[in-house]
Parts: structure tokens; C-alpha cells; sequence
């Protein structure tokens, strides 16, 4: 019946290229919108670049700008050496209460890791909230990403390697420098670029970790769209869009299969 | 495997598991063990929590006040069950929009399937606070939708009604910024389906409708569910999106218990709240879990 097949065909087109539009008018609009020559988001005017000039002499944004890139930098070295580690150690040896341990952050609502690192730094550590406590929430919640995909490349590679390496006489030292290391590299930048990504796009946790001295763009973005809507905010939001699919981009080609693993 | 008995092994095991072990349990098992121990404590007189061991006279120790005081008033269930109630229509709307596109990037060319799936991933890939204003824009009382609608309303005599800081804008706000939750697992399972099942169906006589309902749907359960965890856990906990697009009315448990942690400072009873939730978190999943494990043999 390839009539019917066809009009099958067409009604799932249709509906995909809906969800399709649904997902990219929103952010369509947020980016047109942050050249448009108007303090309203209402109605396309004119193309100017004012708002970027207004993003560049916002100094409190640029400082911001700058907490982000220096938290999401640190932690998500951080996060890769401890995440590398745990990737390998859920692969290897199996233990079951370190897979718990390391996935947990990843599936729990992220206000519950906000609240509970909250009341951690001030009840028991003491700490005036800031960049360290920034820092450290957003290695907990990192490690387990770059452990999924360390686990992930790990688990594609062929174990009879290891076996010809140690059989030549490597040392298991000598096996990890060698095979295994290379081998999983571009697994390991790419969840380091993607615990990049997560910290300086990260909000909620940031939101309850911060304190009042230190804010990141995230954090910056709340507070102006909680007071009103203007195109400093689509222009922001436009660059960091840009910063984010550069990083993605280039996290694929490095390693093809890390989005893949995602799913 | 090596052989794990050797003390070098042994020794090399835990250089690789110990410092991420260490690293998490102090940062992600501790302060879930305070956040327990806090939820027995009383408040402090400023805010936070009141010393364990104190003068007689003063409140201190541990306590089941904050519990009592939870199911003294209905307010705090209702708005619990108001939380389920969004997450559990946030996931039917994600499951009904997914699936259709789900299917077709399936069911499509090999070498066009990467690029639908990297098309469902990229906006998901921006930042969650922009997906969130990008509504803002989108229901303000100015844009071109609320015109529309209030024009078309006006014909008809009714009121023109605000689409922004609603519990529409809420709702829309949350199933756009977790559908790719819901699309990826469903595709991964649709992928692995095997396409003779569908021709023996149809060889038997089954109608395209039967086809899907009988054989493609009852196999995309485990992808269904999976997709639905994921969809209703971090909708369940969620404070932006009603705090920004959100009426007053529309507080969720996240806007309660970020609350009590940064405006009243009850921290007691904040921590109170966040063991309830973690509570209806383990139960959505060990639910999902049951009955994922009473499908048919597909893995």
C-alpha cells in the first residue's frame, strides 16, 4: 500500500518539523532579536550592534564573564582527572558503591546537590561561600558526565590489545601509558570540554553555592531577566550560545561518538 | 584482567578509585547525611540551624517537629502533589511530541539519522536560563502570539488573558526545555527494532494502525520509561522555570524549598523538604522500574 505508506510518511513529517520548529524559533527569536535597534522585544525595527557595544561596557558583566571562564576552567580540570579516574575504575573493577557514588549527582534533581552542599560548606566546613564553593560544586556534579564517557570509550576498545601489550612484558604502568591512555585521550577531552560547558552554563547549583560576592554570567542573566526583559540579554545569551556550539563542535569531531554516548 | 590478587594490582585499584571515592563522599555523601540530620534539627534564632547542645531553656537537639509541621497543613501536600501533577503531564506532552520524530529519524536513512538526532541535541546545548527567557519573549504581553490570541479572543467578547507568568508559560517552558530528554532514549530504542516484525505483521494482515499499536508501540515501552525518568525527576525539582515564568500561585516544591533555604532561612524544615523530594524521586524511579522490568524480553 504505498499510498497509504506515503501519507503515513506525511503526517510524520509534519508533526517532526513541528517539534523541529518548536525547538529553534524560541532561540531564532532571542538571537534576531539582539540585533534589533528597539529596548522592546516586541517588533523588528532596525539591524544595530549597540546592544554588543552595551555588553562590552558592562563591567560588571565582564567580571562575571571572567568568574565563569576561571570556575568552569579549574573545575572541569578538576573534574577530568577525578572523572578519568572514575571512568576507568567503573570499568575495571566494578565496585559497586563507587558507580553508585559517581552517578548519583548526575540523576538527582540538582536543587537536592544546591540545598545539601548549602548547608555542608556553611554547617560543618565553615566556608564564606564563593568562588571555592563554586568551584567544588561544580566538581561534583562533572565527575560523573566524564566518567560516563571515559566508561564509554573504554568499553569500545578491543581488551585483547592489553593482553598482546602485557604478554610483550609491559607493565600495567607501562599498558595505561601506552595503549590505554592514548586510546581513550579523545574520550577524556571531550568530557573535560563538556564538564566545561556544564559549569559555565550551570545555575541552579551555582545559584545556591554562590553566596553573595561572586556571580557568574548565569547567575547575572537571572538576575536581569528577573527584572526585566532587554536586549543586553539577547546578546549575551547570543555569544554564549556561540561559546557553547564552538566547544560542542568541537568536543564531536574529537570524539564522534560522545553525543552518541549521551543517549 | 590482570590479576587482581597481586599487592601491586591491589595497590593500583585503589589509586584509581580512591581519590574520586574520596572527592565524592565528602562533597556528595556527607552533606546528604547533614541534610538528614538537619531535617531533625530545630531552626536557628538566625536562620539557619539551632546549636545541637545549648543552654536548658532554649530549643536544641534533634526533633520530629519539622515532620509534624509538614502534614499539619494541607498546603504542603497540595503543593507536592501540584509538583507531580506538572511533572506528570510535562511528560505525557514530551512523550506525544517525541515520539512522532522519534520514530521518523528511525525509520530514516542511515547517514541522515546522525544529523536529526545532533538537530534534537544542539538547542538543548545553549543555556537553560536563555531557553527560559526565549519564552519570555515569546508569551510576552507584546509579542505577536498574545496579540493573536487576545485579538481573536476580543471577537468573541472574552477577556483578553496574559500568557506570561502563568501556569501555561510554566508548562510550555518545561516540556520545551526537557523534550530532548524524552526523544533520545525513545530513538535509541526505536533504532534497534527490527523491520521484518512490521512486514510479518502486515503479511498477516494487520492495518498500519494495528501495526503501530500492536507490535512498534509495546516495543518502545522500556524507551518510553526510560525517556520518562528522565523527563520527570529534574521536572519534579525544578524552581527557575516557575520562578521566572510562574504566576505567584504557581509555586512547585523546588520554589519551597529554595525558599526556606535562602528567604525565611528554615533551614530544618528546607532540609525537611528536600528528603520528601529525594523520597518521591526513589519512588518515581523504583515505579518506572517495575514496570520497565515487566516487559517483553527486549532489553
Amino acid at each position: 500500500m504505498p499510498s497509504n505508506r506515503g501519507r503515513r510518511g506525511t503526517v510524520l513529517w509534519t508533526a517532526a518539523l513541528a517539534t523541529y520548529a518548536f525547538l529553534y524559533l524560541p532561540l531564532l527569536i532571542v538571537i534576531v532579536y539582539s540585533f534589533n535597534d528597539s529596548r522592546l522585544n516586541a517588533e523588528w525595527v532596525g539591524f544595530t550592534w549597540h546592544w554588543y557595544e552595551v555588553l562590552l561596557h558592562d563591567e560588571e558583566m565582564l567580571i562575571t564573564a571572567g568568574n565563569s571562564l576561571l570556575i568552569a576552567t579549574v573545575s572541569s580540570l578538576v573534574a577530568t582527572l577525578l572523572g578519568t579516574m572514575a571512568g576507568i575504575a567503573m570499568h575495571r573493577y566494578r565496585i559497586r558503591p563507587l558507580t553508585f557514588i559517581v552517578m548519583a549527582p548526575v540523576a538527582m534533581p540538582e536543587i537536592l546537590l544546591g540545598v545539601s552542599l548549602l548547608l555542608f560548606f556553611i554547617q560543618v566546613l565553615n566556608l564564606t561561600l564563593g568562588m571555592l564553593s563554586i568551584i567544588l560544586a561544580h566538581i561534583t556534579f562533572s565527575i560523573g558526565f566524564v566518567a560516563i564517557v571515559v566508561r564509554t570509550s573504554l568499553a569500545g576498545l578491543d581488551e585483547s590489545l592489553f593482553e598482546a601489550a602485557r604478554d610483550c612484558g609491559a607493565s600495567p604502568w607501562e599498558t595505561f601509558r601506552h595503549s590505554t591512555f592514548p586510546l581513550i585521550l579523545p574520550g577524556v577531552i571531550a568530557g573535560g570540554l563538556m564538564a566545561f560547558t556544564l559549569s559555565i552554563d550551570d545555575f541552579v547549583i551555582t545559584f545556591f553555592t554562590a553566596g553573595v560576592g561572586v556571580s557568574t554570567l548565569p547567575l547575572r542573566i537571572y538576575s536581569m531577566i528577573k527584572i526585566a526583559v532587554t536586549p543586553e540579554v539577547n546578546a549575551v545569551s547570543t555569544l554564549l550560545m556561540l561559546l557553547t556550539l564552538t566547544i560542542i563542535v568541537l568536543a564531536s569531531r574529537i570524539a564522534p561518538n560522545v553525543l552518541k554516548g549521551k543517549a | 584482567m590482570s590479576d587482581q590478587r597481586t599487592p601491586a594490582a591491589r595497590l593500583t585499584k585503589w589509586l584509581v578509585s580512591a581519590p574520586p571515592l574520596i572527592f565524592l563522599l565528602l562533597f556528595f555523601a556527607a552533606p546528604g547525611l547533614i541534610m538528614v540530620l538537619a531535617s531533625f534539627r530545630y531552626p536557628g534564632e538566625f536562620g539557619g540551624l539551632a546549636p545541637l547542645v545549648a543552654d536548658p531553656g532554649t530549643l536544641h537537639g534533634l526533633t520530629l517537629e519539622t515532620y509534624r509541621f509538614f502534614f499539619s497543613d494541607f498546603i504542603y501536600t497540595e503543593i507536592f502533589l501540584k509538583s507531580l501533577l506538572v511533572a506528570l503531564a510535562t511528560t505525557l506532552i514530551c512523550l506525544v511530541m517525541a515520539y512522532p520524530l522519534a520514530l521518523l529519524i528511525a525509520r530514516s536513512p542511515k547517514r541522515r539519522r546522525d544529523l536529526m538526532v545532533l538537530l534534537v541535541i544542539l538547542p538543548f546545548a545553549s543555556n537553560f536560563l536563555i531557553r527560559i527567557y526565549a519564552w519570555m519573549i515569546l508569551l510576552g504581553p507584546q509579542a505577536a502570539l498574545s496579540l493573536m490570541l487576545n485579538g481573536l479572543l476580543g471577537l468573541f467578547g472574552v477577556a483578553p488573558v496574559h500568557l506570561l507568568f502563568s501556569p501555561f508559560a510554566v508548562l510550555v517552558a518545561m516540556v520545551y526545555v526537557h523534550l530532548p530528554f524524552m526523544v533520545l532514549p525513545l530513538y535509541t530504542n526505536l533504532e534497534r527494532h527490527d523491520p521484518a516484525l512490521l512486514d510479518a505483521a502486515q503479511d498477516l494482515g494487520a492495518s498500519a494502525w494495528q501495526r503501530f499499536w500492536r507490535v512498534t508501540f509495546p516495543l518502545s515501552l522500556p524507551g518510553i520509561f526510560s525517556g520518562s525518568v528522565l523527563v520527570f525527576i529534574p521536572v519534579l525539582g525544578m524552581f527557575a522555570i516557575p520562578d521566572i515564568l510562574g504566576g505567584t500561585r504557581d509555586m512547585l516544591i523546588g520554589n519551597l524549598i529554595k525558599e526556606q533555604f535562602l528567604g525565611t532561612r528554615d533551614w530544618p524544615f528546607g532540609s525537611t523538604l528536600s528528603i520528601m523530594l529525594t523520597l518521591a524521586v526513589l519512588l518515581c524511579v523504583w515505579i518506572a522500574a517495575r514496570l520497565g522490568g515487566r516487559r517483553p524480553h527486549h532489553a
